[in-house]
């Protein structure tokens, strides 16, 4: 079988899912008998190809035009048709980012294709290679599997593969240029400047502590209440999207995959049921906490201690307990 | 601005999902439904277009004929007509199959505007809107936080990932996928509940499309996750839970 993985680059800097994503596309490889090329695509970017040529790869594939430098649908999935055309591989490979969300499941279609995203991992079985993925909000998994001919492409979450996990090269992958035919008419959308929204006021990355509350917290009035716990624990208060969408916490206070990542030594998750978009941006905490009343909630899946409760009854207990303490 | 959106009727939140005995979907008796969480922030931001610019919105659902539920409160809440593609087994299709059928149903009639939300809370392929712009041969963009409309044209905010966002010129007709958080969903007004009971609905069985298909891709069973972690639970009242956690943050895992 032969693998193409899809890399992520913005402006020159790599996305580092892009390398979790090759380190799935190695594992797939050395228990399937197949081979790996890697493509990267914009303009300017053989230095990024010439990156990767360490690794274990049958080739880099580099996948330029002036019309590739800012990324549009339209533009990213008439190149890689080509490089599909030109490099035939049966399984295509994607870090699933919000610009793979944007065209990968237009370019699988393009060629009357599927697609099978954001998945978690992977079996091996019976000759089959078996996609895992989430439903129902984390609340179920699913085992996935392609029908049809090739190619097929799926697209891996962040953090289900460990970028560090890569296989180098016994020598160096040869670099093989793509020949882009694209015209500018054929973009349709017109990509304008990239920009952050208001300054961050606060830099959850940096917390040694985070007190998150989610929906379970109800109102905003329930708010300073969290907010004195986080206190209490030398540590800041975050939230989940839903919150922020509410306007009841800045969007600076939000963790996910459309916020921070983060990695605190403690995360203490309130009345959060950890859908993934949530989960992805602080899963890589050194011990996580989750108060919640459903006890079947995502959330525990990832949690080291868990308690199954109301939190309008624990919040008040641990502010208790924590004041209790420090009075000793 | 003619606007179509796309809703999708889903489990509830706090649904106790229970996984059917063939493993390959939910028992869906004895559990409610309501309309997708991110397609609502989609069928708001339609409503908002129009009362701006003028025009139509047409709800469109896929699904048994529950999913008609949710094209009654797109009504309710402004939505001009609705439109229910019938199928008991919606859920066995794949991404590509649910988004063929789907486009067959909107290529009846020209829209301006394609709208859905960013990806559904069931099955979460997150693909439909992006897939229904390629099968119509329109443009779009995807995660959408604010719309501006003007001469034919769209000026739309996408997300990036991390804080980051980016203006997107995209000319009309074209699809957009709408995020969650764009704008404060509405309630349905007793007046409006009223008048969606004059409102039409036109239902369409799903094989009548005449759409071809073969599946790309198959979900062979769905399960509870294994757990990865363990999880120690604690237990007790909230005093003596609360104790206990500390004590095992500080002692355990030396994290206080």
């Amino acid at each position: 079988m032969n693998i193409l993985l899809i890399t992520e680059q913005r402006e020159g800097k790599w996305n580092p899912v892009s390398f979790e994503t090759l380190a799935a596309a190695q594992q797939i490889a050395a228990q399937t008998g197949s081979q790996v090329a890697a493509a990267v695509i914009g303009k300017g970017v053989r230095g990024l190809a010439q990156d990767l040529t360490k690794y274990q790869l049958a080739e880099v594939l580099l996948i330029e035009h002036d019309l590739l430098g800012r990324y549009t649908p339209d533009g990213f999935s008439i190149a890689l048709r080509q490089a599909i055309a030109q490099s035939k591989p049966d399984l295509v490979l994607l870090p699933h980012t919000y610009q793979v969300r944007d065209f990968a499941p237009k370019l699988a279609a393009s060629l009357g294709k599927g697609m099978i995203g954001d998945c978690v991992g992977y079996r091996h079985e019976n000759g089959r290679v078996i996609f895992v993925r989430q439903m129902f909000q984390g609340k179920t998994a699913a085992d996935v599997a392609f029908s049809g001919t090739p190619p097929w492409f799926a697209s891996f979450q962040a953090g289900a593969f460990r970028g560090d996990q890569i296989q180098s090269g016994a020598s160096a992958a040869a670099i093989t240029p793509v020949a882009v035919e694209l015209k500018p008419e054929q973009i349709r959308t017109k990509p304008l400047e990239l920009f952050r929204e208001a300054k961050q006021a606060v830099d959850l990355t940096q917390a040694p502590v985070l007190v998150a509350v989610g929906r379970g917290i109800k109102a905003p009035e329930n708010i300073p209440m969290a907010e004195k716990l986080a206190k209490l624990l030398g540590g800041e208060l975050a939230a989940s999207r839903p919150i922020c969408d509410e306007g009841w916490l800045p969007m600076d206070r939000q963790i996910g995959s459309s916020g921070q990542t983060v990695a605190p030594k403690l995360y203490l998750a309130l009345g959060i049921s950890g859908a993934i978009q949530h989960v992805v941006g602080m899963k890589g905490s050194r011990t996580i906490v989750a108060i919640n009343k459903d006890q079947n909630a995502p959330i525990f899946e990832v949690a080291d201690y868990g308690i199954v409760g109301d939190i309008f009854e624990l919040i008040p207990a641990l502010i208790e307990a924590l004041e209790k303490n420090k009075a000793e | 601005m003619k606007v179509a959106v796309c809703i999708k009727q889903v489990p509830a939140k706090d649904a106790p999902l229970r996984i059917s005995e063939s493993s390959a979907w939910i028992r869906e008796t004895d559990i409610g439904f309501e309309m997708n969480e991110p397609d609502s922030f989609a069928l708001e931001e339609a409503l908002r277009l129009k009362e701006k610019h003028g025009g139509e919105v047409v709800a469109l659902s896929m699904g048994p004929e529950r999913a008609k539920q949710v094209i009654k409160e797109a009504l309710a809440k402004g939505a001009d007509r609705g439109l229910h593609v019938s199928d008991d087994k919606f859920f066995l299709l794949d991404p590509l199959g649910s988004a063929k059928s789907l486009a067959a149903a909107l290529q009846k009639e020209p829209f301006d505007l394609i709208l859905t939300g960013l990806q559904s809370d069931d099955q979460g392929f997150g693909q439909t809107g992006v897939l229904l712009a390629e099968l119509l041969g329109l443009p779009h963009a995807t995660i959408i936080m604010q719309i501006e409309a003007q001469d034919g044209r769209l000026r739309v905010k996408r997300e990036l990932e991390s804080g980051w966002f980016q203006w997107v010129e995209v000319p009309l007709p074209a699809v957009l996928t709408i995020q969650s958080g764009i704008n404060k969903v509405r309630y349905a007004s007793l007046k409006g509940i009223m008048a969606a009971k004059k409102k039409e609905i036109v239902t369409v069985a799903r094989e009548s499309l005449g759409v071809a298909h073969e599946s790309t891709e198959r979900v062979e069973r769905i399960y509870v996750p294994q757990k990865t972690k363990k999880t120690e639970f604690i237990t007790g009242s909230a005093k003596e839970a609360a104790a206990q956690l500390i004590e095992k943050l500080r002692h355990e895992a030396r994290v206080l």
